[in-house]
Order: structure tokens, then C-alpha cells, then sequence
């Protein structure tokens, strides 16, 4: 008996909509607070830094460095099993904010902290993309 | 002496390790029957009750499964979460509902049969799944938990130069004082060699740099310190707690600076103590470099020396400061949330000078740090004769 391996999906919702679709036409936003001026992420319904709830999404250049990264060796789920080793990485964008991601377009060896990156997207079904980054 | 004037009157574990004869409330109640025979009470006596979600059943409303089965009449009665901190939270909280008048006697109880209840697949991938990670912006990328610590490693390292053998170092300590806790789960002695020939799971952490997962409960009472004068034991009190949170998951936060500073400075302030009065120190243990941060930030080293502290000893048995010295999550037992609450009964255990072959000398102030989430929560206890 096989088991179906579904790798797990963002599913997005009223909070994170805006950024699944341009991530899905290959653009990367990030919620911008219109009083204070500041980038945040991951979304929050008000501004992490002066709680105004004027937040609006807004395009970032992708261009950031390797903030940290593990190189996975035992995969989470059956789903991730073909694409160990792979790295897992926090990225600090050009604009402030962090997030979570992939590196990809480099061995995981030749992964340093510091590194320039640029997010690039991978498709993963017909309605999600992921965002991802490799060496600029 | 704390505003709350709480003390600690009884502790109990049940068996820890492979338990695959007892369910998570069989488990339970054998922690809470300990505790009550240590305190010299019955169930009857206690009016309160405090306990945390677990993994392995669905309960809706886990407080008053637990009271019931366990057949608490409780005045008072609530489910704590914060993840790993919820040992600590337990006992501040159980002081508060003391202080109030609400109830006289809290039966604080946690634990679970997380080993036994599914494969060690399952439970990896639950709790890959579980909420540690982001569920759209990070569970998307493959993190294991460990994963999650890694960053934090891997961010370490940079910053500082704490090396592998700085973290193996802690996985080794922790396991010697594993070896004298005949109720641990593994207790065979390893060296900083194994540790770093052991798996590599999720760069820089190893296997031994993790937690273990194991089956286990453990149970507190706490009532005041009026009525602990007149009880079995010597009561342990509740000297002073703090709380702290800087973030909610691991992506968006500076990795190497947590809500521990928030929390140890609330603790040391409410107990009018600092660093130098505390005689061991129970960390949270949930990886090696989890160790490493705590001690920073809690105060008892500056940032960045943390891998220097745990060698040459100091964080041994008859070093500086004993940690974790009931083998904590890395050797001695995890069985999820209610893991962090056996650094709380081996607090109690070290200060009423009741520890055996692993006893502090002359401890008479102990430090529990409890940690929840990816380093995101925390409450830090200090507990006194
Ligand atoms: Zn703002």
C-alpha cells in the first residue's frame, strides 16, 4: 500500500493573498506601514513597530544576503526525501525585513553567511509559487 | 521572598523513557499519586489543578479532562501553553491562583506517552508540521524542528566562533548527569567524539545535539507558605518569575538574542537576587546551542562567550554552575510540553538537598529556565529554601 506524498502547501488566506499572487506572477511584496514607513514581515494586522493597521503591500527589490542557513540531511516528510541535502535559509532582504526560504542555484557547500542573494520562483502546482534565492 | 508567598510541597515523576504499558492520563495520575505521597496528601486535598495540552490525543479542554479522571474537585482549574516554558508558567500560576484566594492546594500535572503512542517518523513529521514552523512561510521550505535551532547554531557560530565541540559539549555534561538519574531515559556516557560522529541531521545539529522523545509525566503541588509549614516536606518557594517574547516564529527575528533576557531580569529583579546567588540551574535543554543562548542571556556569561562557559567543566556536576542535572530533554526524558517540567521537580529535589549521587552542594537557589516555540517564549522561575 503506497501513501500519497503531498508536500505541504502555503495555503493562502485573507491576511496573505496579496503575497502568494505576486509571488505567483514572480514579484516578491511585503507589507509597508504607511505611517511610519517601515517593511515587516511576516505579516502582522498591524505594524510591528508603531501598530498602525495603514499596512499596504508593497514590492521589494529580492535582492538581500544570507542571513543563516541548515542544510537539511533528514527530510521532515516522505515529500522532501528526493531533494535532501538542501538548505533551508533566513534571508535579510535589501529593505529590512526577513524571512524563510530556500537557496538554490549553488551546492549547499558553497553556502555562506553574507552571501548576495536574488529571489527567484518556483512553481509548485498551477496556482503556487514559491518564492526562493540563489546567488546573485 | 516572593509577593506570591507559594512554596512547593510535593514532586513526582511517573517512569520515564519507553513506558508503551500507560496512556498519557495513566501517566499523569502516576506523577500526581507520586506528588501526593511526597507531600503526605490526598487527591481530596487538592482544590486546584493545572496541566497542558498534549500531542498524542485530542482532549478539548485538557484542564478538565485531567481534573476529572484524576478526580480533582477543583475551585480552580486551567490549561497552560506556552510550549516549552509551560512547566515554569504551571507554577507561577498555580502561586497566583494561591495569592487570589481562589484555592488553597494546585496539582500541577503534565506529561505524555509520546514515544510509544506512533512511530518516530510520525512524531517527526507532526512535529515538523506542529506549528513550530510557519505554516505558509516556512513549512513550505522543509524545516525540521531542529532545523529551526540550527539557524540559531549556524548564526552563533558566525557571530562568536562557538564551535561544534562547544555544543557537543553540553549534550555530553547533560548525559553524565543523565547517568546518576536512575529514572532517565538514556544514560550510557558519551563523549564530545560521539557527538560529533553522531548523524548529521540539520547543519550544525547532530542526533545528540536534539532532544530524545520519550513517554513520562511529571507532577508539583504548590500551596502557601503557611499551609506548607505544617506539611512532610521542607517547602521550596517560589523566590521570584519572570516572562519574556521577542518573537513568535524563528524566520523574522535576529536569531541569537531571545525573550530569556526579558525573563531572567524579571526573575533575578522579583527575587532581589542575581546570577552569582543562583547554586544550579536547571536550563532548558531542547538542543545544545538552546543551552548556549539561555546562559548568555540569562546572565550568567556575556553574549557571545556562552560556548566558551559550557567547557572545562563549568556547567558540570562540582563546576561553576551545575545545569540540567537530571539529564534534561537531551538525555533524560521529552515527553513534549510537559518535558521542561521535570527541570522544575530536580530544582525542587537539588534545593531540599534530596538529588543523591547528582546533589549540588549546599544548593540553596535554584534557576529554572523554561523556553517555548523556536526560542520565542520564556519563563524563568527561581526557587529557595
Ligand atoms: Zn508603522
Amino acid at each position: 500500500m503506497s501513501e500519497v506524498i503531498e508536500r505541504p502547501m502555503p495555503v493562502p488566506d485573507a491576511a496573505t493573498g496579496p503575497y502568494w499572487a505576486a509571488a505567483h506572477e514572480g514579484h516578491l511584496v511585503m507589507p509597508r506601514c504607511n505611517d511610519c514607513g517601515k517593511y515587516h514581515f511576516y505579516p502582522h494586522p498591524l505594524c510591528p513597530y508603531c501598530s498602525s493597521a495603514k499596512l499596504e503591500w508593497t514590492p521589494v527589490s529580492g535582492r538581500g544576503t544570507l542571513y543563516s542557513f541548515t542544510v537539511v540531511h533528514r527530510a521532515p516528510s516522505p515529500a522532501f526525501a528526493a531533494e535532501v541535502p538542501y538548505v533551508v535559509a533566513v534571508v535579510e532582504l535589501e529593505e529590512g525585513p526577513r524571512l524563510m526560504s530556500n537557496l538554490t542555484g549553488c551546492a549547499p557547500a558553497q553556502a555562506k553567511i553574507g552571501m548576495p542573494l536574488k529571489a527567484a520562483f518556483r512553481k509548485l502546482s498551477e496556482s503556487v509559487t514559491l518564492p526562493v534565492f540563489e546567488p546573485q | 521572598m516572593s509577593k506570591t508567598n507559594a512554596a512547593i510541597v510535593g514532586i513526582g515523576e511517573s517512569k520515564v523513557g519507553s513506558v508503551p504499558d500507560r496512556s498519557a492520563l495513566q501517566l499523569q495520575a502516576d506523577a500526581a499519586q507520586a506528588a501526593l505521597a511526597d507531600a503526605g496528601l490526598k487527591m481530596s486535598d487538592i482544590d486546584g489543578l493545572l496541566t497542558t495540552p498534549v500531542r498524542v490525543e485530542h482532549w478539548n479542554m485538557p484542564c478538565g479532562v485531567v481534573a476529572h479522571h484524576l478526580g480533582v474537585r477543583a475551585k480552580f482549574l486551567s490549561t497552560v501553553d506556552l510550549a516549552g516554558a509551560s512547566g515554569c508558567g504551571m507554577i507561577h500560576q498555580a502561586a497566583m491562583a494561591i495569592a487570589s484566594g481562589q484555592c488553597s492546594t494546585v496539582l500541577c500535572v503534565a506529561g505524555q506517552n509520546l514515544l510509544s503512542h506512533g512511530s518516530r517518523a510520525k512524531a517527526v513529521k507532526s512535529m515538523a508540521e506542529g506549528g513550530s514552523a510557519h505554516p505558509q512561510f516556512e513549512v513550505p521550505y522543509g524545516p525540521l524542528v531542529p532545523s529551526l535551532y540550527a539557524l540559531v547554531a549556524q548564526r552563533h557560530m558566525h557571530e562568536y566562533g562557538t564551535t561544534p565541540e562547544q555544543l557537543a559539549e553540553v549534550a555530553v555534561t547533560i548525559r553524565r548527569h543523565a547517568s546518576l538519574n536512575p529514572n532517565a531515559h538514556k544514560r550510557e556516557l558519551i563523549t564530545v567524539d560521539d557527538v560529533l560522529k553522531s548523524r548529521m541531521i540539520t547543519s550544525p545539529l547532530h542526533i545528540f545535539d536534539c532532544a530524545i522523545v520519550s513517554d513520562g509525566a511529571a507532577a508539583v503541588i504548590v500551596t502557601s507558605a503557611e499551609r506548607a509549614r505544617d506539611l512532610k516536606q521542607k517547602p521550596v518557594h517560589l523566590l521570584g518569575q519572570g516572562y519574556g517574547l521577542r518573537h513568535s516564529h524563528i524566520g523574522d527575528t535576529e536569531l541569537t538574542t531571545t525573550g530569556a533576557v526579558d525573563s531572567g531580569r524579571d526573575a533575578f529583579r522579583t527575587a532581589g537576587l542575581t546570577p552569582a546567588d543562583v547554586d544550579v540551574a536547571q536550563i532548558y535543554d531542547c538542543f545544545t546551542i538552546t543551552v548556549i543562548v539561555e546562559l548568555e542571556d540569562l546572565g550568567f556569561c556575556k553574549k557571545g562567550e556562552g560556548g566558551h562557559f559550557v567547557e572545562n567543566g563549568r556547567i558540570g556536576l562540582g563546576g561553576e554552575l551545575p545545569i540540567t542535572t537530571h539529564g534534561g530533554l537531551l538525555s533524560g526524558g521529552h515527553p513534549g510540553l510537559g518535558g521542561g517540567f521535570f527541570h522544575v521537580v530536580e530544582a525542587v529535589r537539588q534545593v531540599r538537598g534530596e538529588a543523591g549521587a547528582r546533589q549540588v552542594k549546599d544548593a540553596e537557589v535554584a534557576l529554572v529556565h523554561g523556553n517555548g516555540g523556536v526560542i520565542s517564549i520564556h519563563c524563568t522561575l527561581l526557587l529557595g529554601v
